[in-house]
């Protein structure tokens, strides 16, 4: 009885899950990305039609956990490109020899910071920065000075460094504009620090919930409130010292068995077409696309007028320092 | 001949799987170590890390126990109209969504819920959900009903002749709570805190949301980041033992310290004590009321804010749903075979041994045994065909604990009062199975089912490990938060919590009804 049931629900479990058997003879692209880029709310699906519309191909997303899954499988990995990479953690997944230069002109990119990196290519950026709403929190604190000498009753969620790009990138932005400071500047901001949550995801929950009145994002984050809700009163805090650069990174697999498809999707990355689909299904800036070709909501956004970022050797050094500091700062 | 093989087979069941289950534990943290070729060394944040997360688990477990008894006792000698649904529902907590009840708990105790707004409301200072008290406060939250409901078994393993017997004895209250209540407590308790101990010893984004800060760092948290950011499987693999050290120390405890009762057989009427009169029904309506009012209030607050937008969800929520319950439903169908397989094994009265390892998997790290399977198995099948099958099967596994839990008194029970019986009467293999296994134990198995299907529903954590395309309800609600989604999120979690539920409230019902 027991047994029929399970084959009974092995069946439907088959049947739930399987996709549809279309383009079997077609060659497959596999596509190692994070979880939110292929859910139909990110910009995967886009890109999966906008690259099967002229590539003759099967584009497949494969999402999790992508560096830690790839640093393990080795050169037996099926990922013919690896979708989503950040910048602070590249240097780990250099050491790993399993990529191929990207082959792209990098001069003319539209970020902040100079690219020359012949593996990682970014396809979109962003800066963190703290977001508010206007209607909570009238007077903002107008620099990361004000922030840390704000009074305690202002709380802040930040997400945990050890856990998160994004609390890792706080660490660095900190970092940046401290220095040796740091650990002084984290004993000032410890106090408001609401709570650290795992993910970004979860942060921003509580900031939307109004739990904290400041959270731990992005410059553009605005921009998802603007165009999908109508909502102009979340806003990021612009500081004078200065932002931390963020971008996503693609990369083939050296060891791919699609080597001429893998080098089309990379040389296809920066072409406006693909460009074009990042701002409003990323809700990030792309990566070469001249800025008066990004959506009005976008071109609105205030700028920081400073960009702070390390190389991927200085961020690799500073990682465990910072995280110490940090560690010590939120211990007493 | 087939009737000895079938012997034979029964008497061998619970072994293999127990051996299945340690190999696999053990096997999978080897396999970590292996790829890292070799242990690391814990820094002085990791055993920072192992101080605060036995201290938070010791402390939790005493409370959720503690709290439970008072709110059991009144269950068990209380009779009210909607009484069953209640206690159904007081389960709710232990198998809502981590994600879900940390929202609800913020909804009701966090700086803008409900309680804060009252205590600003009356000039008294706030309570401040984020820190160790935060913990703490979730894990009782979490753990109270699974206390509620083993303390309430244990009251009902009483035979009812025996509070008639105290009742025409002319026996107090007092009498009662020394000459039965007290050694139900003595034999119960221990395995109750141990349960509860274990769970919290796993716990991992409880703390990280609500802890307030890196001093609130679990094992499993570490573990975590052993993997994400310093990608060193060795202190993984360390960290894995560590978690298995600390499960065993504290099982040989509560071993030491429990005591069974032995209360003979009865005639199973339901109906149980009858309860004291005078001042003791209104504290037992406290003590109800009070637990009702902590365990549903945030569930109440999250569907408020949710249930309105489910019409609205994308379709793609709804697959990701339908997947999800069939993978429950083979979660929790392999939990059953394996959990009554284990039980009856362990009431045969073999070795320690067996229910040790039906109690590893409590303790055994998700994201070790996870990343374990996918180094051994990633040689032989397609990573993207394992993605279900083996969130599937790491979901019933860790299920068995707490299928145990309720599943070995009752099968015990049924060993020392029908054992011999049966055996008189050579019934043996799928016979007394069915006519006398299954039948007994409908209840604790209908319970642990129910347990088992809502606690894969709302599991997130292996699936990310295993990329898949194939979502499952749990990864779509991180999917919306994670494109900005919340509103979206919020239903979603709601519809997740309510089949969480449903999935339980039938396996439960069925098992009271058969």
């Amino acid at each position: 009885m027991t047994k029929t049931l399970i084959s009974v629900a092995l069946l439907a479990a088959t049947a739930a899950g399987a996709s549809p058997a279309a383009a079997q003879d077609k060659p497959v692209l596999t596509v190692y990305a994070g979880d939110y880029i292929a859910s139909e709310w990110g910009p995967g699906p886009k890109i999966e039609t906008g690259f099967e519309a002229f590539c003759d191909c099967d584009l497949q997303f494969v999402t999790g956990d992508i560096l830690p899954r790839i640093l393990m499988e080795g050169e037996n990995t099926d990922a013919d490109i690896v979708f989503g990479l950040n910048t602070d953690v590249t240097a780990r997944a250099r050491a790993s020899g399993l990529f191929a230069p990207h082959g792209q002109d990098t001069t003319d990119m539209t970020l902040p910071v100079e690219w020359s990196d012949d593996v990682f290519l970014p396809y979109n950026w962003g800066e963190t920065a703290f977001i508010y709403d206007d209607t909570r929190l009238e007077n903002p604190p107008a620099s990361f000075d004000e922030l840390l000498n704000a009074p305690d009753d202002l709380k802040i969620v930040i997400q945990d460094p050890r856990a998160s790009i994004s609390g890792l990138a706080l660490l660095l932005w900190v970092k940046g504009v401290y220095g040796d400071q740091a650990p002084e500047a984290w004993e000032k901001l410890a106090p408001k620090v609401l709570t650290v949550t795992k993910g970004w995801s979860e942060s921003y929950g509580m900031f939307t919930d109004g739990e904290a009145d400041m959270v731990l994002s992005y410059t553009t984050s605005p921009a998802y409130h603007i165009a999908a809700e109508d909502d102009l009163t979340k806003k990021a805090a612009i500081f004078p010292e200065g932002h931390y650069f963020m971008a996503e990174l693609a990369a083939q697999v050296k060891g791919t068995d699609q080597p001429e498809l893998a080098q089309q999707f990379m040389d296809w990355i920066l072409t406006p077409d693909f460009q074009k689909t990042i701002p409003l299904a990323n809700w990030s800036l792309p990566a070469k696309l001249p800025e008066d070709e990004w959506p009005q909501v976008m071109r609105n956004l205030p700028r920081p007028e400073k960009t702070l970022f390390y190389t991927e050797e200085e961020a690799e050094a500073l990682r465990q320092p910072a995280l110490d500091e940090w560690l010590r700062a939120f211990s007493r | 001949m087939a009737a000895r093989v079938l012997a034979l087979r029964s008497g061998l069941g619970g072994p293999a799987v127990a051996a299945g289950l340690g190999a696999l534990i053990l096997g999978t943290l080897a396999a970590v170590a292996w790829q890292a070729q070799g242990l690391s060394g814990l820094g002085p944040w990791d055993w920072r890390a192992v101080r605060f997360t036995v201290w938070q688990a010791a402390l939790s477990a005493a409370l959720s126990a503690v709290l439970a008894i008072p709110v059991a006792r009144a269950l068990a000698r209380r009779r009210f109209a909607g009484r069953g649904a209640l206690v159904t529902l007081l389960g709710a907590p232990f198998i809502l969504p981590v994600i879900v009840a940390i929202m609800g708990l913020i909804a009701v105790f966090g700086r803008n819920g409900a309680i804060n707004e009252a205590l600003r409301g009356a000039g008294l200072p706030e309570f401040i959900i984020y820190g160790w008290q935060g913990v703490i406060l979730a894990h009782v939250f979490f753990n109270l009903p699974l206390s509620v409901r083993l303390i309430l078994q244990g009251w009902q393993a009483i035979p009812a002749e025996r509070f008639r017997l105290a009742e025409s004895l002319g026996f107090a209250p007092r009498d009662v709570a020394r000459h039965l209540e007290r050694p139900m407590l003595r034999a119960v308790l221990p395995g109750v805190w141990l349960a509860v101990f274990l769970v919290c010893l796993t716990s991992f984004a409880v703390a990280l949301t609500l802890g307030g800060g890196p001093s609130a760092t679990t094992v499993e948290l570490a573990i975590y980041q052993a993997f994400r950011f310093d990608f060193d499987l060795g202190k993984a693999a360390t960290l894995g033992l560590v978690q298995i050290g600390l499960c065993l120390a504290a099982m040989v405890l509560a071993r030491r310290i429990s005591i069974p009762a032995a209360f003979g057989t009865g005639l199973d009427q339901t109906q149980g004590p009858r309860g004291p009169r005078g001042w003791r029904v209104g504290t037992d309506a406290l003590a109800i009321m009070l637990a009702a009012l902590f365990l549903l209030w945030p569930i109440m607050a999250v569907t408020v804010q949710g249930l309105p937008r489910i019409p609205s969800l994308p379709p793609e929520v709804w697959t990701a749903a339908l997947r999800s319950v069939v993978m429950a439903l083979i979660s929790a169908g392999l939990a059953l075979a394996m959990c009554l397989t284990l039980a009856l094994a362990i009431a045969r009265g073999r070795a320690a041994w067996i229910e040790a390892a039906g109690m590893l998997p409590i303790i055994a790290s998700p994201l070790v045994l996870g990343t374990g399977l996918f180094i051994l198995l990633r040689g032989w099948f397609s990573t993207d065909a394992l993605a279900l099958p083996v969130t599937v099967a790491i979901n019933a596994i860790m299920a068995l604990p707490f299928g145990l839990r309720a599943l070995i008194p009752a099968a015990q029970a049924l060993r020392e009062d029908y054992g011999r019986l049966a055996d008189s009467l050579d019934m043996r293999g799928l016979a007394r199975l069915r006519h006398l296994t299954l039948p007994r134990l409908a209840r604790p198995l209908g319970f642990a089912g129910g347990l088992a299907a809502a606690l894969a529903m709302g599991d997130l954590g292996v699936i990310t490990l295993f990329a898949t395309d194939q979502p499952t309800l749990p990864l779509k609600l991180y999917q919306l938060m994670g494109s900005y989604r919340m509103t979206d999120a919020s239903a979603c979690a709601v519809l997740l919590m309510a089949i969480s539920f449903a999935l339980f409230w039938l396996f439960d019902r069925g098992g009271r009804l058969a």
